[in-house]
């Protein structure tokens, strides 16, 4: 599914180079629940920006199904990140303007599904997160956990075979948190692969596999570093 | 995303900041406005004037004398005489003047205008009551007089005039008819005159000659040949091209055209200003929107938008403002102009061209403002944007 082969990643600031991925090589089937775990800073979210297609490595190769990311076109890229791919977020990343169900709508209008058939599915996936009753709420008016529950309708309306989650339960208590793991399970128990990304080592027990990060470097579990 | 999901967004996004939405549109709907009803200020006047010049028949040619020396007009006689010419159909020379005309204890100073029977015809002018002057009351110099409907009404008020006897400048004259209305006119009395025989006239107003000759050519087709025969006529009789002019209706409409020409374009122009300094309100605002809601871009992109989705969606809002603006400055223009109109009995030409154009410029303005902040939208990086708080 996710073929990464000596990624890297540079930034520059101010004319000084901060190197946050150094030579990243991972692979992902299809259908297994990976967690990568890290210290702040690590590179976590450059990782899984780089294999959500919304940023492009400095250097390597990345495959993502059939296709090798680096020689996509933008449209291209756009489907991808719309019918492959779910996001959820630290934080939340729901536009604030819209309703709950208007937020999950929102993939199903860029792929061009029908009005009636977006509205239904939007229901749906809002019915199995648990939050039918507060469908026509805005951002401000859900708590945080809710307002998790909503990104993750929206990142499981499309039927993404690929679920991304950066740091989930990063700006929730620990009752929020539990629900939002819970959701992930199920996703996966369905056979999606999903990628967790986290700096708690009790969330990432939850994962089949665990890949340590640190300083821009991957190490898995039960390997030993030289 | 098809076009009409677009639209739904855009009047989502429009929704959401009425406040700011109306002041943008504001621009648009003054510059629409201001084009709307200026034009059709400016077009109107120019249909009116128009109108008057070509109810003096379209077969109309003028000769004026000032004449060189001593030589200063044509003899009645001899004025009369070029309805001889080739093309002429009739001829109305005209002696004018003012005087004083009284009726019982009203009295008006007015113009005095002594011409032919031939006048009613040449100049397209009938009377309303009574009879126009005949040929016998000109070479008779018969003290009858037919009124403008001006003068009519002033020195008669609701009375028949005709059979009654006024007094111009103490000469007792019989009123034989009265002319019909014909408001406004350019270059002479329409309704606030008097018509005598042309000699009766020479001897009251003490003005010997001709000065004056209105002609009516057979055809349009004529017109060119009668005008270029008489010109060289004149100038065989007095030998200076300065003592005379000729000139019809074609060439008064040609010069009209022109200066309304102007006059329309200077008004649109002021108003096409308007509208563009509304649409370089929207580019602002739209600018300011993008910066604002980058990281909404940043999470449509994320979430599968194309670079066309966003593009189209920001320019279609402005598309949406600048549209709406303008119909809403239409509506408020036709409006204004039907108002006005109405309360000082103002013409307006509302033409459904100028209304549809600007318009259609509004729209225009909308697109082309729009572009930039739409296309700088679309471009942002999805990470780049969003990250941005
Ligand atoms: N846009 C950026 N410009 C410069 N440096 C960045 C940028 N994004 C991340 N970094 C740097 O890259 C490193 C990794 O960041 P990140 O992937 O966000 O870490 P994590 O998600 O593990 O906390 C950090 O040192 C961070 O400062
Ligand atoms: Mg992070």
């Amino acid at each position: 599914m996710i073929r990464l082969e000596e990624i890297t990643k540079t930034y520059q600031l101010d004319g000084v180079e901060v190197n946050a991925l150094r030579g990243v090589t991972l692979n992902i089937s299809e259908g297994e629940f990976v967690a990568i775990v890290g210290p702040s800073g690590s590179g976590k979210s450059t990782l899984m920006n780089i294999i959500g297609c919304l940023d492009t490595p400095t250097s390597g190769k990345y495959w993502l199904k059939d296709h090798e990311v680096s020689k996509l076109s933008d449209n291209k890229l756009a489907d991808i990140r719309n019918r492959l791919i779910g996001f959820v977020f630290q934080s939340f990343n729901l536009l604030p303007r819209l309703t709950a169900l208007e937020n999950v709508e929102r993939p199903l209008i860029y792929r061009g599904v029908p009005k009636k058939e977006r509205r239904m599915l939007a229901e749906k996936a809002l019915e199995r997160v648990g939050l039918q009753d507060r469908m026509f709420h805005r951002p401000n008016q859900l708590s945080g956990g809710q307002q998790q529950r909503v990104a993750i309708a929206r990142a499981l309306v499309g039927d993404p075979a690929l679920i991304l989650a950066d740091e989930p339960t990063g700006n929730l208590d620990s009752v929020s948190g539990r629900e939002v793991m819970y959701l992930l399970k199920e996703l996966h128990a369905q056979g999606r692969t999903v990628l967790l990304i986290t700096h708690d080592t009790d969330i990432a027990r939850q994962a089949e596999r665990r890949v340590k990060i640190f300083d821009g470097r991957l190490q898995e579990e039960g390997e030993v570093v030289l | 995303m098809n076009l009409l999901q677009a639209v739904r967004l855009a009047f989502g996004a429009i929704m959401s900041n009425k406040l700011r939405s109306f002041l943008t549109m504001l621009g648009v709907i003054i510059g629409v406005f201001a084009v709307v009803a200026l034009v059709s200020i400016g077009q109107g006047a120019t249909s009116q004037v128009t109108a008057e010049i070509q109810g003096m028949g379209s077969n109309l040619i003028v000769l004026a004398i000032r004449g060189r020396g001593g030589l200063d007009s044509l003899t009645l006689d001899e004025a009369v005489a070029l309805a001889k010419r080739p093309g002429v159909s009739a001829v109305a020379p005209v002696v004018d003047g003012y005087a004083t005309v009284k009726f019982a204890t009203e009295s008006n100073y007015t113009s005095i205008v002594g011409t032919t029977s031939a006048y009613s015809f040449v100049r397209n002018h009938f009377v309303d009551q009574g009879r126009f002057l005949a040929d016998v009351d000109v070479q008779n110099r018969l003290k009858v007089a037919v009124l403008g409907a001006e003068v009519a009404e002033n020195l008669f008020g609701g009375l028949d005039p005709v059979g009654h006897e006024i007094r111009i400048n103490g000469s007792a004259f019989t009123v034989i008819g009265v002319l019909e209305e014909k408001g406004f006119s350019l270059g002479g009395p329409s309704d606030d005159f008097v018509i005598i025989p042309a000699s009766t006239a020479e001897r009251l107003l003490r003005r010997q000659g001709i000065r004056t000759v209105y002609l009516q050519a057979e055809s349009a087709a004529t017109v060119d040949l009668v005008v270029s025969g008489l010109e060289s006529l004149m100038q065989l009789y007095f030998r200076d091209e300065n003592a005379f002019s000729v000139f019809n209706q074609a060439e008064i409409l040609d010069i009209l055209d022109e200066v309304t020409g102007v006059l329309t374009l200077m008004l649109g122009g002021i108003a096409g200003i308007s509208l563009l300094v509304g649409g370089i309100g929207i580019m602002n605002i739209m600018l300011v929107s993008v910066t604002e809601r980058t990281r909404e871009i940043g999470i449509n992109k994320a979430l599968g938008a194309k670079k066309r989705d966003i593009l189209l969606q920001f320019l279609i809002e402005s598309v949406v403002i600048s549209g709406v603006g303008g119909f809403i400055g239409m509506v408020l223009g036709y409006g204004t102009v039907r108002l006005f109109s109405g309360l000082f009995g103002l013409t307006i030409a509302f033409s459904p061209q100028v209304v549809l154009t600007a318009f259609t410029f509004s729209v225009f303005v909308g697109i082309f403002f729009g572009l930039y902040p739409a296309n700088k939208a679309a471009k942002l990086n999805p990470i780049d944007a969003l990250r941005s708080e």
